[in-house]
């Protein structure tokens, strides 16, 4: 864990309201696994007053990546901030997804929706490295809902794309795409990260297929550090339902445990 | 070389800056960030005797320059923090102070009991004042004679120095403070946070779980300052200023306002290093100013 009030963005890009940003933070980068997140601090400022936390999208050598969509005034300045520009950025947070040598030669599925892929991306490159068969689902409601799109048809590893409305790949939802596959293919494992409501139903689709699977989960965040217990959420540990944090205790948790806002 | 140590009479801190409980953890998540050793003292988060689950979420809002929170005090209960947090934080030579909860007088009492009875703690703080805890935000410290039979009650179970933390939610803090002074203890810090409600337009529900939360950060520093003015210039036992610190400039503010010591809370969300920084920031000022004991600004607003 370290706090880098100096990581330098060295590369931005954009898709409509999506967002890349490339950080120069070399003892943060050298210490992140898929899954982890980062604390950043969007302004110098005290409104907004609390950091967000973001997954790290990629991450190699020196450098860490974050791609976000803006979705309220946090999300909104860190998308203004242009290459040269420095943060405070504090990871990596939490714990990450389980990779585990027995994934070697088998086919795993990362089913990300919409903003939800960024995690994803970071995780199927390290899954290819250790030798395992990452299988990418990435759905959004529309085409421009796909910005990775490119770079994931570049990345060397199968993906699957799914729009809601047709505009691109299957059409239907990323979990009806990622429940046909998995009938025909019986994948060994499935990571997931999305809405809540997609993450639920992958949920019930994994237990249905005695698919074991985690997933990323997501809150409002006061530290990341696990200090304040801002985060907490109910999840089954060891048969008894307990509030965890998210963010040490997570953000990825195992599907079983996990009790889902609908539930 | 400026003497930054406060002498608080029961208690001496290296300098007046300590991490305020509630959001600190139990010390050790912030390990890996800074030497802990380099705070005057640091408050760990609430207590109860068992256990507690906390509120419901979210439990998080912001609003501008300010953190409203439902938090609930969930933790880990003493015995857990005992057995598995104490002994490691009795190793710093920070003074460790721990915040004591209670449903009612006689838990209070039997945390600050169990407490005594374990190496390694400089101090205790009575947290009277959370908003979180019962219907309305409600809480002993709201009542003058609430106040004094639960630090009274405390007071008798532990032999420790008690510091009772105390709630803006009051018309007189004045009145709450010399309560606790009659009853015995040695120190009061304030404040809590003020209790508030957050609302989401589009939906009509409250933006927390429990309706109500507590707001603390730069929102409330001026109205925090208020009260630590109030209160140190009617009680006799030190005042420990605490609301919205977020730099040493503020921390100093609250000083010449009263505080004899402060704490930060917010901040450390904000920025971990905030701790720290503000003590390396105070030093800095004292040197500039010609300060050789920083404890003469303690009080010193001119008016």
């Amino acid at each position: 864990m370290f706090q880098d009030k100096n990581a330098r963005i060295i590369k931005t890009e954009s898709w409509g309201n999506y967002f890349l940003l490339r950080l120069a933070a070399a003892e943060i980068a050298q210490k992140s696994k898929p899954g982890q997140f980062l604390m950043i601090r969007v302004s110098p400022g005290l409104n907004p007053l609390l950091r967000r936390p973001l997954s790290i999208h990629d991450c190699s050598g020196s450098e860490v990546e974050i791609f976000f969509q803006v979705t309220g005034k946090g999300t909104e300045l860190l998308s203004q901030k242009k290459p040269g520009d420095h943060l405070d950025v504090l990871g990596p947070c939490g714990g990450g997804f389980s990779l585990l040598p027995e994934f070697k030669d088998k086919e795993i599925f990362c089913v990300g929706g919409g903003r939800g892929l960024a995690p994803l991306y970071f995780l199927a490159r390290e899954l290819q490295t250790a030798g395992a068969r990452p299988v990418v689902f990435y759905g959004g409601q529309t085409l421009s809902d796909l910005p990775l799109k490119k770079r994931l048809d570049e990345a060397g590893w199968e993906t699957n794309f799914s729009t809601d409305d047709g505009s691109f790949g299957f059409h239907g939802l990323v979990t009806q795409l990622a429940e046909k596959e998995l009938m025909k293919r019986k994948p060994s494992f499935l990571f997931g990260c999305g809405p809540e409501a997609m993450m639920t139903r992958l949920a019930e689709i994994c237990q249905q297929a005695v698919l074991p699977a985690e997933f990323s989960l997501e809150s409002i965040m006061g530290c990341g550090l696990g200090a304040c217990w801002g985060c907490s959420r109910k999840i089954k540990k060891n048969g008894e339902i307990k509030y965890l944090r998210i963010c040490q205790d997570g953000p990825v948790f195992p599907a079983e445990e996990i009790i889902w806002s609908g539930d | 070389m400026v003497d930054l140590s406060v002498d608080l009479g029961f208690l001496k801190l290296k300098n007046p800056v300590m991490a305020a409980s509630g959001t600190f953890g139990y010390g050790l998540e912030f390990q890996p960030l800074y030497n802990l050793n380099l705070l005057g003292g640091l408050v760990v988060k609430g207590l109860y005797f068992k256990p507690r689950e906390g509120n419901p979420p979210p439990r998080l809002a912001e609003s501008p320059c300010g953190l409203i929170n439902s938090i609930g005090l969930q933790g880990i209960g003493v015995e857990a923090f005992c057995r598995e947090i104490l002994p490691w934080l009795a190793d710093l030579t920070t003074a460790v102070i721990a915040n004591v909860c209670g449903e009612e007088e006689g838990e209070y009492a039997r945390v600050a009991e169990y407490l005594s009875r374990h190496p390694g703690l400089a101090a205790l703080e009575l947290n009277i004042s959370c908003p979180n805890v019962r219907e309305g935000g409600k809480c002993p410290a709201q009542d003058p004679e609430a106040t004094y039979r639960t630090v009274k009650r405390v007071r008798q179970a532990s032999s420790l120095p008690l510091i009772t933390k105390l709630s803006p939610n009051v018309t007189d803090i004045t009145a709450v403070a010399l309560a606790a002074q009659e009853a015995g203890s040695q120190a009061v810090s304030l404040v809590n946070t003020f209790l508030a409600l957050a609302i989401d337009l589009e939906s009509r529900k409250p933006k927390l779980g429990n309706v109500l939360g507590g707001l603390s950060g730069p929102a409330i520093k001026p109205l925090a300052m208020r009260m630590v003015f109030e209160v140190a210039r009617k009680v006799k036992i030190p005042v420990i200023g605490l609301g919205g610190i977020f730099n040493y400039q503020d921390a100093l503010e609250f000083m010449v306002a009263g505080a004899s010591a402060v704490q930060v809370g917010t901040a450390n969300f904000v920025n971990p290093q905030a701790c720290p920084e503000i003590i390396k920031g105070i030093e800095d000022w004292a040197e500039s100013q010609g300060i050789k004991r920083l404890s003469e600004i303690v009080g010193s607003l001119k008016f």
